[in-house]
């Protein structure tokens, strides 16, 4: 392969901000026909480095050259002429708008706007690679794997034939990320050159046939995945050798901690999310819940966090001895006041659990902030609590005085688990805890609810990695279409049956 | 791909956190090249010396000790409102209703003056005047609060509104109130008895204004940055969701913070009324309400910065009127003048935030 002319050449790339030297003297190699992977931990500059080729960014320095020719890219357009295009992480779509008139976004064809034709070349590009896109439809009523393939054949529509996609599966299930594998491959095969940005190994091992790392900026190495392994990959992009095991220490004393019986949540538009669900989660324990996304995970949690009005059914909190409190109806201020000490890692981390704009200091005094009858705030212990949790979960930060929007997404999950459980919580409810965190990032996460775990904390774990759910959960609870699908013991359990749960009720002996 | 290939010359690029004095000497730099145009057009346009009409802008506000007492006083109305708004656009609700909840607090003010002088002693008066502004200031604000919390209304729109009926409200006591009759206006309240002004201390007319201002300022930048309080409307701000995660009842924040606000509006219509120009029209609050807008953003919610920026829209405001005088020109010059000033200066900020480099790696052509 190596004999081929690469695609892209990029040179000598450096590009800083401000103080922050995002990529420094990068080399990269991109060829046609075939699949690279772009690895490395929060903050090494990947998406950086892939903004500068699909023309978000100008680099300050180096070259980048396009089938041997020197290439200026200084805008999106300038990179669509040169074939390269780039799938976020965030889609750009209009919601009002459908899926024809999205992808014709922005182009100026000569002649009338002709959506019929338009829609007849999509329909052409989905039948040549394997996409389901229905051209006619709203943006609004579209899953977000149809919102991502909407936005492949936005890129193909406009001739590229260098893809790169930035962690595409992070938002998809099991099933979907096969199926956008199996479209990747096509391209590939069909001559495309294509880079995914991923955190995920095993994506990593199946999908690509290259694999380009970078650490802090540098660029490491590449190699063939075939010549490579997991292991040597996350040393490489960590800098050091670690350990990629999860443990799962036995439960000690399992007492039941939170009874949930026939809860029923209906969201306010009606519709039906959670539908008679019972479970009890144990101390000491942790419970998985798996699902496809938006089964009913977020009103689950939120229902028992005193989030989510609840139609029908109860939650309890038991305590050592057996009393059991009432949840339902409560609001979060009403349940603290119980003394239920009810601990919760909320999937959306800066809409939700943070303040963007706040520093960490006046974060760590969301929770706490009312304590004593003075009229002003007390900013002392919550200046000792960041300055403590910095310390222990090694938030890489300036300081405590950071607007924690600045910092990556890692360490503002470190900053917000560091406050959840400064509190020496009883439950602790986490939804998709390693969302877009690095490998380093996310075993230290694992770590930290194992150590709740031990401390006899009932967890209650909303993942959507089925096989970290394998390896962390004592119990999965598989959650489908707002009903439990059943639950399964950790320790044994298998992916497939899992996966067969999560897309019809009970798995297979369900099937009629 | 005939186009031809080159670098971009400049590029921008977004800065971290400058050093205090940093920011500070771009906006220095800002003032400067601010006054330098102004000096071009004023002797393109005018013909005059761009010095001499800096003479005469500085001296609008600090030729005689009266002027100064007005500019003063001007300060102090100015940032009263300001300082009324800025706990609602720190909650990010977006009150531009401080026209009127100033509006009612002076018609409040007013109906004591004229209702009760010959029924309570002057003090009682006062008392009543205090109470009642507040109250009044407090109702405009706590409507369009009521109703976003509720029905999650739209706060701009509603508080827009709100100037109209005070406004319309004041039109209609200036009839019923009117003196001499047939006049349409009230006319100086009680200008014998002095019932219902408040008092002055020794010689100084504005002092009081000045002081109970000043003692606002200070309260508000506590209250924003050390209580509880403040804590909690800018977790609302920032982000509901957050607030309603960590248990604050949002709608609570909101109907408090609103209160709040029109409380010290309707302040500063009793101090219009009571302690400057004891009448009532309904242009009495003279637009500050929306200038207080201006102030706050300059000021980026700070309320001791908020001083500067009042400070900076008074004395530019004041130096247009004197060399409309002075020279005589149109008003309108001083005002093209102030908003070139303006115009630099919230245009610096995107120096402070911003960074242009050039490029100077060798272009090369294909």
């Amino acid at each position: 392969m190596d004999s081929k002319t690469p695609a892209v050449k990029m040179r000598d790339i450096t590009k800083t901000f401000g103080p922050v030297v995002a990529n420094d003297k990068v080399w990269l190699d991109i060829y046609r026909g075939e699949i690279l992977a772009l690895l490395g931990e929060n903050g090494s500059g990947k998406t950086t480095l892939m903004n500068m080729l699909s023309g978000i960014y100008f680099p300050d320095e180096g070259r980048i050259y396009v089938d041997g020719k020197e290439a200026v890219i200084r805008d999106p357009a300038d990179a669509y002429r040169y074939g390269i295009g780039m799938i976020h992480q965030h889609f750009k779509l209009v919601d009002v708008l459908t899926a024809v008139e999205n992808i014709v976004l922005g182009l100026h064809e000569p002649g009338r706007l002709n959506l019929a034709k338009a829609a007849e070349r999509i329909k052409a590009i989905c039948d040549a690679y394997g996409f389901e896109v229905d051209p006619y439809q709203k943006v609004y009523d579209m899953s977000v794997s149809q919102k991502q393939t909407v936005e492949i054949v936005k890129v193909l529509y406009r001739g590229a034939d260098i893809l790169i996609l930035d962690e595409p599966t992070a938002v998809l299930v099991p099933q979907e990320a096969d199926k956008l594998f199996a479209v990747l491959r096509n391209m590939r095969d069909d001559g495309k050159a294509i880079v995914i940005i991923t955190h995920k190994m095993h994506e990593v091992e199946s999908l690509s046939d290259r694999v380009a790392i970078l650490n802090r900026g540098r660029f490491v190495g590449d190699m063939l995945t075939k010549n490579t392994n997991a292991q040597e990959m996350t040393n490489m992009m960590v800098g050091r050798p670690v350990t990629l095991n999860i443990d799962r220490p036995v439960p000690v004393d399992p007492k039941p901690r939170v009874e949930v019986k026939g809860l029923t949540v209906r969201s306010d538009d009606g519709i039906v999310k959670l539908d008679n669900v019972s479970f009890t989660a144990r101390s000491g324990e942790i419970l998985g819940i798996a699902g496809i996304s938006g089964c009913g995970q977020k009103e689950l949690l939120e229902a028992i966090a005193g989030l989510q009005p609840t139609e029908k059914g109860s939650i309890c909190y038991v305590e050592d001895d057996g009393m059991k409190e009432e949840l339902v109806g409560k609001d979060p201020l009403a349940i603290a006041s119980m003394g239920v000490s009810l601990s919760f890692v909320p999937e959306d981390r800066l809409g939700m659990g943070l303040v963007g704009s706040m520093d960490l200091t006046d974060n760590m005094m969301l929770r706490s902030f009312r304590r004593g009858h003075s009229p002003f705030a007390n900013r002392k212990a919550p200046r000792l609590l960041a300055e403590q949790v910095v310390k222990e979960l090694e938030v890489n930060t300036p300081g405590v005085s950071t607007p924690v929007r600045r910092l990556s997404g890692g360490n503002v999950q470190k900053v917000l688990v560091g406050r959840e459980i400064s509190s020496a919580p009883t439950v602790l409810l986490t939804a998709y805890a390693v969302r877009g965190l690095d490998i380093n990032s996310s075993y230290i996460i694992y770590d930290l609810i194992n150590q709740q775990k031990k401390r006899g904390v009932a967890v209650i774990y909303v993942g959507e990695d089925l096989d970290v759910l394998l390896e962390l959960c004592d119990r999965i609870l598989v959650l489908c279409g707002g009903k439990v699908s059943g639950i399964v013991d950790g320790p044994g359990a298998d992916k497939h049956k899992i996966g067969m749960m999560m897309t019809q009720l009970g798995g297979e002996e369900a099937h009629e | 791909m005939n186009k031809k290939e080159r670098t971009p010359v400049v590029h921008i690029v977004k800065r971290g956190a400058l050093p205090w004095y940093g920011s500070w000497g771009i906006r220095g730099c800002a003032i400067l090249a601010a006054l330098i145009v102004c000096g071009i057009i004023t002797s393109v346009v005018t013909g005059e010396n761009p010095i001499q009409v800096y003479v005469a802008i500085f001296k609008g506000s600090f030729g005689t000790s009266r002027k100064f007492w007005v500019l003063l006083q001007n300060i102090a109305m100015l940032l009263c409102v300001s300082i009324a708004v800025t706990p609602a656009f720190k909650m990010r609700f977006w009150n531009i209703g401080g026209e009127g909840q100033a509006l009612a607090g002076a018609l409040a003010s007013a109906a004591c003056m004229i209702c009760l002088r010959n029924v309570l002693p002057n003090w009682a008066v006062i008392v009543c005047m205090v109470v009642s502004s507040i109250a009044a200031g407090a109702l405009w604000g706590f409507i369009p609060a009521f109703f976003k919390a509720r029905w999650n209304t739209n706060e701009t729109l509603f508080t827009l509104m709100m100037n109209y009926v005070a406004i319309q409200l004041v039109a209609y006591f200036s009839v019923v109130w009117e003196s001499p009759k047939g006049s349409g206006n009230i006319g100086i309240i009680n200008q014998n008895t002095m019932i219902g002004w408040l008092p002055q201390i020794g010689r100084y007319k504005y002092l009081l204004n000045v002081i109970i201002v000043a003692l606002l300022t200070v309260g508000m930048y506590i209250y924003l940055n050390y209580s509880k309080h403040g804590y909690e409307l800018s977790v609302v701000g920032e982000s509901e969701r957050t607030a309603r995660y960590v248990g604050i009842k949002v709608e609570k924040v909101i109907i408090r913070t609103m209160l709040l606000s029109g409380a010290i509006c309707g302040i500063a219509g009793m101090l219009l009324v009571g302690g400057t120009s004891h009448t009532l029209t309904s242009s009495i609050v003279d637009n500050r309400g929306f200038t207080a807008v201006m102030v706050a953003w300059l000021a980026k919610f700070n309320p001791i910065w908020m001083i500067f920026t009042s400070f900076l829209l008074v004395f530019l405001g004041r130096g247009a009127g004197e060399i409309a005088t002075n020279f005589s020109l149109n008003q309108s010059f001083g005002d093209i003048l102030t908003g070139i000033i303006l115009f630099f200066i919230i245009g610096s900020e995107f120096f402070i935030n911003y960074k242009i480099s050039f490029h100077h790696s060798g272009k090369k052509e294909d």
